[in-house]
């Protein structure tokens, strides 16, 4: 079939220079670019390493609580009265979302480059957490630069931080939230490179960070991939997951790439309306261009400054979005849609309602879009979703905007 | 010779190092880098960076952070920028090196950039966040139009990146004195010596040493070291406390007091070689 054959000639791995397509690479200065070969090296040494992978997977198993459970949400998949619908259960990972994952993988590797001085970025706050405690549990300098905006709508995750021995350092510069927090984070490693670890939180960043990331993130696809077949005998016809960064999007979708009849739809921050600084939909709404060191699908004015965005939620709140994901639009190997902040709260509601799940805000917007498709699916398609986070944390969020609008 | 080739050339045989200021487009407001740049050439400066502000300077400490942002708001767009490079060029044939972030460069166009910036009568061109690696297609544009790519060298740099960015780098190469952002620092850092003596092995280009540079008496040491001298965050700061009226009296100060420092008493320095 010709339609099953469109993408076997498409590019899954970055090629010697970090890039997918035109996408990625390294646009950094000078002072960082030993550092990033370092890496590349030991992450290239380490993956094939036994003891590291041994490591990593007993770290993963008791210490994140993987496999993550496969869940058929039956009420949603009423309410939403078309495909089935199945949750893949990573809120249950340890500190509430899938950003432990990829802390997890890069402290350990971090240890074995004898770094021992951690750095990081976060918006949410989720990478934070798991940043500093995953720094806890190897005893590891910590240190988070977050936006002092983030500091103010996540003080939950800051105290959690500090509970786990991280230094928070607020950042005041630009908009003051994640964009603003990894130019510090990467302006800290240029000054500390000798002795730092950027420990980055999403598949963004200069080479060999989005393929690192990813491949530490891909631990979500691969179990959903085995935990489907064994459930419906079958593969999912669509993957669905929110994209911020991508970093959760990528763990999801990258197993299933090859599988050309599996769609993958992922998720972007629709915010208040698809107009300059109101949204966060870099791919539904962006267009090419370079931030913070690889070349990408990026919200910017006509002159080539960066947007600032909104979204309801801190962590999908990026002007731009993973390399990977900007090849695999570019490509139409995934699709990505907007969907809104009511959207997201409406999907917020309707997850804790008919399933008791309370997601995070981010992962609502998969939900909301979850539900959107399953909707125009047969009842015997499978609809698989990455619900990337629990809620707790925007719990204050919820609350404000009960206040304002009762 | 390029235009930034001779001003080097100029500086070594009057045996003393050249000044290459830094000043932002649109700060502290809008045309004030018009009214700076014969003010810096009349003080000594051999070379005039006139810098293009962005959005995200990952390169950059709070100096120039800040000015980028004065500038954002005060409306600079790289249109504008090369508005000013040419009426700098209408009345000075001081060499210009335009510097900015690759973003906004990408999306104006690169061919279309280097053919605006050349028109402009701009010599040369630094991107920061651009390394070798991934500056194939703007050191193209740029060369077939005479303008001069400048490279960043690093401590950090490996003697096979220094032989590579040497290859392919024209103009000057550019020495980061430290690890770490732009900004002005209490002294030069140690090991400053043999970093430049690495990257000498590899080029015959001349040597400019930026980041961190601010007082007489760095520049006295760099005059030693290297053929030219970058120095931004600590005129930046100087132009941002002084009042309007007495701003190109200090610029004018600050800057003869640097070259006064970058006159060489040998007549060999010690990295000194003719090119």
């Amino acid at each position: 079939m010709i339609q099953q054959e469109r993408f076997r000639d498409l590019q899954w791995e970055a090629d010697e220079r970090g890039k997918f397509g035109r996408f990625g690479g390294r646009y950094v200065p000078e002072t960082l670019i030993p550092a990033l070969d370092e890496l590349a090296e030991a992450y290239e040494r380490y993956k094939h390493d036994p003891e590291f992978v041994a490591e990593l997977e007993r770290s993963c198993a008791e210490y994140v609580g993987r496999p993550t459970p496969l869940y058929y949400a039956d009420r949603l998949t009423e309410h939403a009265g078309g495909a089935k619908i199945y949750l893949k259960r990573e809120d249950l990972a340890h500190t509430g979302a899938h950003k432990i994952n990829n802390a997890l993988g890069q402290g350990l590797l971090a240890a074995r480059m004898g770094k021992r001085r951690i750095i990081a970025e976060t918006g949410a706050g989720q990478h934070g957490v798991a940043t500093a405690t995953v720094c806890a549990k190897l005893g590891l300098e910590c240190v988070v630069y977050m936006g002092s905006e983030d500091i103010e709508r996540q003080r939950l995750n800051v105290f959690r931080m500090k509970l786990l021995g991280a230094e928070v350092r607020p950042v005041t510069s630009g908009s003051r939230t994640l964009k603003d927090a990894i130019n510090e984070a990467i302006r800290d490693w240029v000054t500390n490179v000798r002795t730092t670890f950027y420990l980055i939180g999403s598949v963004i960043g200069p080479h060999p960070y989005p393929t690192m990331v990813r491949d530490f993130q891909s631990v979500i696809g691969r179990e959903a991939r085995r935990q489907v077949l064994e459930r419906e005998g079958r593969l999912p016809d669509v993957v669905v997951a929110c994209v911020g960064g991508g970093s959760n999007a990528i763990g999801i979708f990258h197993p299933f790439v090859r599988d050309e009849s599996v769609r993958l739809v992922g998720a972007e921050a629709g915010g208040r309306a698809l107009r300059p600084g109101e949204h966060a939909a870099s791919l539904v709404a962006g267009s090419v261009g370079v931030l913070h060191g690889a070349s990408l699908y990026l919200l910017q004015d006509e002159d080539g400054q960066v947007l600032g965005t909104h979204s309801v939620s801190a962590g999908l709140d990026y002007p731009g979005v993973g390399p990977e994901h900007s090849y695999l639009k570019e490509t139409g190997r995934a699709e990505y849609t907007a969907i809104s902040d009511r959207e997201a709260l409406e999907a917020f509601d309707l997850l804790c309602r008919t399933e008791g799940i309370i997601p995070a805000l981010e992962s609502a917007h998969a939900v909301a879009q979850a539900v959107k498709t399953a909707r125009e699916m047969s009842r015997d398609q499978v609809v698989l979703v990455n619900l990337s986070g629990r809620g707790d944390k925007d719990l204050g969020t919820i609350v404000g905007r009960e206040e304002v609008q009762p | 010779m390029s235009r930034i080739g001779e001003a080097f050339e100029r500086a070594r045989l009057e045996n003393r190092v050249a000044l290459a200021p830094y000043v932002m487009a649109g700060y502290p407001e809008p045309g004030a880098e018009e009214e700076l740049a014969p003010c810096l050439r009349e003080a000594g400066a051999d070379v005039i960076e006139l810098g293009m502000p962005f959005s995200d300077p990952i390169a950059d400490g709070p100096t120039i952070q800040h000015a980028a942002t004065v500038s954002l708001a005060n409306g600079t767009t790289l249109r504008k920028c090369l508005e000013a490079a040419a009426h700098i060029r209408e009345r000075s044939d001081v060499p210009l090196v335009l510097m900015g972030y690759f973003n906004p460069v990408y999306h104006y166009g690169v061919e279309r950039f280097c053919e605006d910036a050349a028109a402009a009568g701009v010599d040369g061109l630094i991107l920061p966040d651009l390394p070798p690696d991934e500056a194939e297609e703007v050191r193209g544009a740029a060369s077939a139009r005479g303008m001069d790519l400048i490279f960043l060298i690093a401590p950090t740099s490996t003697d096979a990146r220094i032989e590579r960015a040497a290859r392919v780098a024209s103009g000057f190469l550019y020495c980061v004195s430290l690890t770490g952002v732009t900004g002005a620092r209490e002294s030069l850092a140690e090991g400053l010596r043999e970093f430049l003596g690495r990257v000498r092995r590899h080029s015959s280009l001349p040597l400019a040493v930026g980041f961190g540079v601010s007082r007489p008496e760095h520049v006295r040491q760099v005059a030693e070291l290297a053929d030219g001298v970058v120095f931004a965050s600590a005129l930046l700061d100087l132009i941002d406390r002084t009042g309007r009226d007495e701003r190109l009296r200090a610029v004018e100060e600050y800057v003869r007091s640097l070259g006064a420092a970058g006159a060489r008493r040998n007549a060999e320095h010690v990295g000194g070689r003719a090119w």
